[in-house]
């Protein structure tokens, strides 16, 4: 794999960046892909940002696991962002595994993985080197810039940090802090991850190998959580897996049972064990109103950003409640925002897989925000 | 166009912010931006209808207006507008009180139960009425709290609301009302708009 990934997309971020932890890093590697093309009057780029297990690799085919980009069912030729008509960006977060900067790139000083050597970041440090990105490739202003779950939560810091960089913003399923239920999750992603002997204090790597058994525990407790109650039921119920019969063992005799060791499983190949620690830390030092002493409302003060928040009923994840707490924040500044719940049973999960009237909002606002943008650009 | 949106554009001066409560398909919302370069921003409970605003490019936020005006601040719109649906809510006080809270001014337009082919209908027929402006059934109306433009004038007086303006809607004719012409005007008009403050 790691022969593969030299031949991604990567640009070196020279420019000094102080990170949340008061470590100031330097000429660090920051891998990324585009789709589409950007057109002469440069108001056609949108800025996706992957959540915990995404990486650059949101349409097509990803080179490197061979499998569909994660977010193929939006971003491609003729999709809700059809990358016929605009020019998407998505890098590759530090802290990652695929390409960018993070704990299993050779630290120079030590000539070894980083392991837990590596600085904890935070989802402000994830986005203020990805802005570095855009000045890298020419784009003053987005059209638009979007992500569901972590990459939501990146948007919202974005949009903070940088204010007015994006026309307009589309924050799916996330929120402006991480909730108690949410951090309790990633915790118990860390701890079997932290409980599997061959992790050795995140030192696997230096030994070539991988905690295999507590990287897919971790993975199967996200699975769950990206579904809902209904929709499990409905999609595996009590159907048994290839057999007519109980085995009277504790191999996989339920459905469910089998995917989960599926997804935990075939996760293990293409993701390395101290990124999802790195990345569930962020995600759970993740506050905005920490960092504003007006809290929430001084933090949109003065935003320009047309937003459209989008919640899906059925996510317990990141629920239409705390979806409508950003809402309520927003207006309460006096932002331009809109919102949207998609009522559905396929959970967090939603903006993942083909959900039409998710697509078809998306595609409306974004359509919509162009016609704005080009106006305005024209003015 | 409605006629009724014409009059509630008449009453609106330009460049300023609009919040229109229970916006529909943004109809209004697009009226208000292209002729009065309004800022308008719209909140509506039907899922179909917040598409068709999103779409369009208009500002709107799904919810519900009974629940939901918490989450705008004092005095945070120049204008609220409520068109037709005062009279479906369980608590059409408690929704008044939060739309003169959001804005410094506010305009409610409802349709008058007071209009005289509403009074034959259920005075001749012995039936609820069912009109162009009420097209309901009894069973399927979401009409929780019918009333008149007499009603609404004499609860605005009781609840010290002051009224700037009630005009009447009768197909494309209009008219102003006073306490001095209400009783006629109650009686042949099929809409009123109210404007509050």
């Amino acid at each position: 794999m790691n022969e593969k990934i030299k031949n991604i997309k990567k640009f070196n971020v020279s420019k000094p960046l102080l990170l949340d932890c008061k470590q100031t890093i330097k000429d660090f590697p920051l891998a990324y892909e585009t789709y589409g093309k950007l057109n002469d009057s440069k108001d056609n780029a949108i800025l996706v940002f992957h959540a915990l297990t995404g990486d650059q690799f949101v349409s097509e085919v990803n080179p490197i696991t061979k499998k569909e980009g994660w977010w193929a069912t939006a971003v491609g030729p003729g999709k809700a962002i059809d990358t016929n008509k605009y020019f998407v960006i998505c890098a590759n977060v530090i802290g990652g595994c695929m390409g960018s900067w993070g704990p299993k790139e050779i630290n120079n000083k030590t000539s070894e993985p980083y392991g837990l050597n590596f600085p904890v970041i935070t989802i402000r440090d994830m986005v203020k080197a990805q802005e570095t990105l855009l000045d890298h490739l020419g784009i003053e202003k987005l059209l638009c810039a979007t992500g569901g779950s972590m990459g939501g939560m990146q948007l919202l810091q974005f949009c903070v940090t940088f204010p007015n960089r994006t026309f307009s913003a589309i924050p799916i399923a996330c929120s402006t802090s991480h909730s108690a239920q949410n951090i309790a999750l990633n915790e118990l992603a860390r701890q079997a991850i932290m409980a599997d002997p061959v992790w050795d204090k995140g030192k696997y790597l230096k030994k070539n190998t991988q905690p295999k058994n507590g990287l897919a525990v971790a993975r199967m407790v996200g699975h769950i959580s990206y579904l809902s109650e209904k929709g499990m039921q409905e999609k595996f119920g009590r159907k048994l897996q290839e057999k007519a019969d109980y085995e009277f063992s504790f191999n996989a005799d339920f459905q469910i049972e089998s995917y989960l060791r599926h997804q935990g499983y075939t996760f293990v190949e293409r993701f390395d064990a101290n990124s999802v620690l790195y990345i569930t830390r962020a995600m759970d030092y993740f506050d905005i109103s920490r960092q504003f002493k007006g809290g929430l409302i001084e933090a949109f003060k003065n935003q320009k950003t047309k937003f459209l928040v989008i919640s899906f009923s059925s996510d317990w994840l990141y629920t239409t409640k705390e979806n409508k707490d950003t809402v309520i924040a927003l207006n309460a500044s006096g932002a331009d925002v809109s919102f949207a719940e998609i009522k559905t049973d396929k959970g967090h999960d939603s903006f993942l897989v083909e959900e039409p009237e998710f697509l078809k909002t998306l595609k409306g606002f974004i359509d919509s925000m162009h016609l704005k943008f080009k106006n305005e650009k024209r003015i | 166009m409605k006629k009724e949106f014409k009059v509630i554009a008449d009453l609106l001066p330009n460049n300023i912010r609009v919040l229109d409560v229970g916006c529909g398909d943004g109809s209004l919302m697009n009226l208000l931006i292209k002729e009065k370069n309004i800022e308008a921003r719209g909140l509506e409970l039907v899922e179909e209808n917040v598409k068709k605003c999103i779409y369009k490019g208009l500002s709107v936020i799904e919810g519900n207006a009974e629940t939901e005006l918490h989450q705008f601040p004092n005095q945070s719109f120049d204008f609220v507008i409520l068109s037709q649906t005062l009279q479906a809510f369980y608590n059409p006080e408690k929704v008044l009180k939060d739309l003169l809270r959001i804005g410094k001014s506010v305009i409610i337009s409802i349709p008058n139960f007071g209009y005289w082919k509403v009074r034959t209908s259920l005075l001749f027929f012995g039936k609820m009425p069912v009109t162009r402006t009420l097209p309901n059934t009894w069973y399927n109306t979401p009409n929780l709290h019918m009333c008149t433009i007499k009603d609404l004038f004499h609860f605005c007086l009781e609840k010290n609301i002051k009224i700037d303006r009630v005009i009447g809607v009768n197909e494309d004719k209009t008219s102003e009302i006073k306490k001095s012409n209400l009783e006629m005007k109650n009686l042949f008009s099929k809409l009123g708009i109210f404007l509050l403050s």
